[in-house]
């Protein structure tokens, strides 16, 4: 069975994917915990699954399709759409600059 | 006689019905009782401002044409992850504090359909990772047996409030022991439907693929008329079973068990677990004997392997659900998400991330197809299975600080039927130092009945539907 470690160096990896800005202390104490997990994760090597198929869906449902059409029941008005938004602009959301930002390449 | 905070489902509206109290009356007894104990617990973080307005046009809708729907006026205590239109919905998180559902859950809007009044939403862990309450950006609820040990959780305010009786029936919502868990720390009765029973539609989402909304309760009666009223079909949400939802009221009041075949899980009596609380769940056994059920110890997998598989599924889906919270539309910004969320979430971009995937993901995933083919086995032949809902009684307050894996240690009975999507029951069996403790009975997908009749013929033949006296505990 491989041991795993999780680098603080990881975990500021991770954090940049997940959106999340850590503080300094965060880090390494996350890179304790997760290595601590990730070894009672592992145990899971202890059963052979070379045979078996992946459960992904429980209750044996799949491919539940409904018609494609607008159901203006299902649609918030514009107005109640955009009532719990911090940053609003002529009837649309105001999000963050993306392109030619001064954000970091995104890994 | 009893109080009007006493009642089950039923007494309330026979009360109704014989004009013995009014809707207002009892709203108004539960707001005074909210008022008084809210404080020393930490139950509720919003209350509905609208309720005796709602009580009294329930009042006039029975004068008028008496009691045609099956909850009307039953006061409901929520769980903050259920959108409610007009309450106040935070998930326990600083992230959503201040937000005003735009659209209604649909368990919400089947119970008000069938006419009950929600009293307020109660208190979780945040986002509903833990099993303690001790992750909620508002602070721990404490158990109304005694404030120096917590509720349980994630549903640990819906639990409390139900033992504390400041509401007369509760919704919860479990992913893996959430409903069960705080129910048998605070020595009441809780109902984990089927997955896909219920919908999962405007619930904030934890691990999509396991959550299931159900009620908590005084009585295996009360949480299976709830289940009656939010089961069935949604179109909103694909998961949500398009079998017919049975009269599970009609498993109530059996006389005996003959002819039922109930497996206790030899494995579930942890090796450390203690004497006392393994003697209480032998003695439930011999109980449901004595009722006529056959019941004989089998073996299903070591339940440690379901706390692997659950860490690496849920992880990844919360990776995934919370992804949307970024402040844009609704909310505020992702800096202030509380420790454990964030642990929860970055623990879940790792196992998904490229070069874990297979190692992590997938092999959960294979092992939960072995624990869903052992309960396939086992349900064969038995009815249902039964064991401890937690390894022993609450824990004091503060147990689950620095415990970064603290929920699936303490809810290693009850993920394994969690992963599978069974139904299970967690009823009261007894106590251990004055706190109670909780047996699970288990059955197969949409057998909630089989699981109510017999949770309900055992909690019928016994006598710990007990409850706190507050003034001596808080």
């Amino acid at each position: 069975m491989h041991t795993v470690t999780v680098t603080p160096e990881e975990v500021k990896k991770i954090a940049k994917l997940a959106n999340l800005k850590l503080q300094d202390n965060e880090v390494n104490l996350f890179a304790g915990q997760f290595t601590k997990t990730i070894e009672v994760v592992n145990e899971l090597n202890e059963i052979d699954t070379s045979k078996i198929a992946e459960t992904y869906q429980i209750n044996g449902l799949s491919n539940i399709t409904r018609t494609d059409e607008v159901d203006l029941e299902n649609v918030l008005p514009q107005k109640i759409a955009l009532r719990e938004a911090k940053n609003t602009h002529n009837g649309f959301f105001v999000v963050d600059r993306l392109i030619d930002s001064d954000a970091e390449e995104l890994i | 006689m009893k109080q009007l905070h006493e009642l089950t489902i039923k007494e309330v509206l026979d009360g109704y019905t014989n004009k013995d109290f009014t809707c207002v009356d009892l709203v108004s007894h539960f707001q005074k009782r909210i008022e008084k104990y809210n404080h020393k617990l930490n139950i509720y973080l919003a209350l509905n401002e609208n309720v005796l307005a709602e009580a009294a046009a329930i009042d006039n809708e029975i004068a008028e044409k008496g009691i045609t729907r099956p909850l009307l006026g039953i006061p409901f205590a929520v769980k903050d992850n259920f959108l409610t239109l007009g309450i106040e919905t935070t998930a326990s998180s600083n992230i959503l504090k201040g937000y005003k559902p735009q659209y209604e859950s649909t368990v919400i809007e089947k119970i008000k359909t069938a006419g009950a009044i929600i009293l307020g939403k109660t208190n979780m862990d945040s986002f509903a990772h833990g099993s303690s309450t001790e992750t909620s950006d508002f602070g721990a609820t404490l158990n109304p047996w005694n404030v120096e040990k917590l509720p349980g959780g994630s549903s640990g305010g819906s639990a409390a409030a139900i033992a504390a009786q400041l509401a007369t029936v509760a919704l919860g919502s479990e992913t893996a022991g959430s409903i069960r868990q705080p129910a048998a720390w605070c020595g009441v009765t809780g109902l984990k439907p089927t997955y896909g029973r219920a919908s999962r539609f405007g619930i904030i989402a934890m691990g999509s693929s396991l959550d299931s909304p159900g009620p908590i309760g005084r009585s295996v009666e009360d949480c299976a008329l709830i289940t009656e009223v939010i089961s069935g079909k949604d179109p909103k949400d694909a998961t949500t079973s398009p079998s017919p939802v049975e009269k599970y009221s009609e498993n109530l009041y059996a006389s005996d068990l003959r002819g039922i075949r109930i497996g206790i899980v030899k494995e579930y009596l942890l090796p450390d677990m203690r004497e006392d609380v393994k003697n209480l769940i032998l003695d439930a056994a011999d109980k449901l004997r004595l009722l006529g059920a056959t019941v004989d110890e089998i073996s299903l997998m070591d339940p440690k392997y379901a706390i692997g598989v659950y860490t690496v599924i849920q992880r990844s889906e919360v990776s995934s659900n919370l992804a949307r919270f970024d402040g844009i539309r609704f909310g505020h910004g992702r800096s202030v998400l509380c420790e454990e969320t964030k642990r929860r979430i970055m623990l879940g971009t790792y196992t998904l991330s490229a070069g874990y995937y297979d190692a992590f993901y997938k092999k959960a995933q294979a092992v939960r197809t072995k624990i869903v083919d052992e309960f396939k086995e086992i349900f064969k032949t038995y009815d249902a299975v039964i064991g401890a809902v937690s390894p022993g009684p609450a824990l004091s307050v503060g147990a689950s600080k620095n415990q970064p894996m603290f929920g699936e240690m303490e809810d290693i009975l009850v993920e394994p039927s969690s992963i599978a999507g069974l139904t299970s029951v967690g009823l009261p069996c007894g106590f251990v130092d004055s706190l109670p403790i909780g047996l699970q009975i288990t059955a197969n997908q949409l057998k909630e009945g089989t699981a109510i009749k017999i949770a309900d013929c055992f909690q019928r033949h016994t006598n710990y539907q007990v409850f706190p006296d507050l003034d001596k505990t808080t």
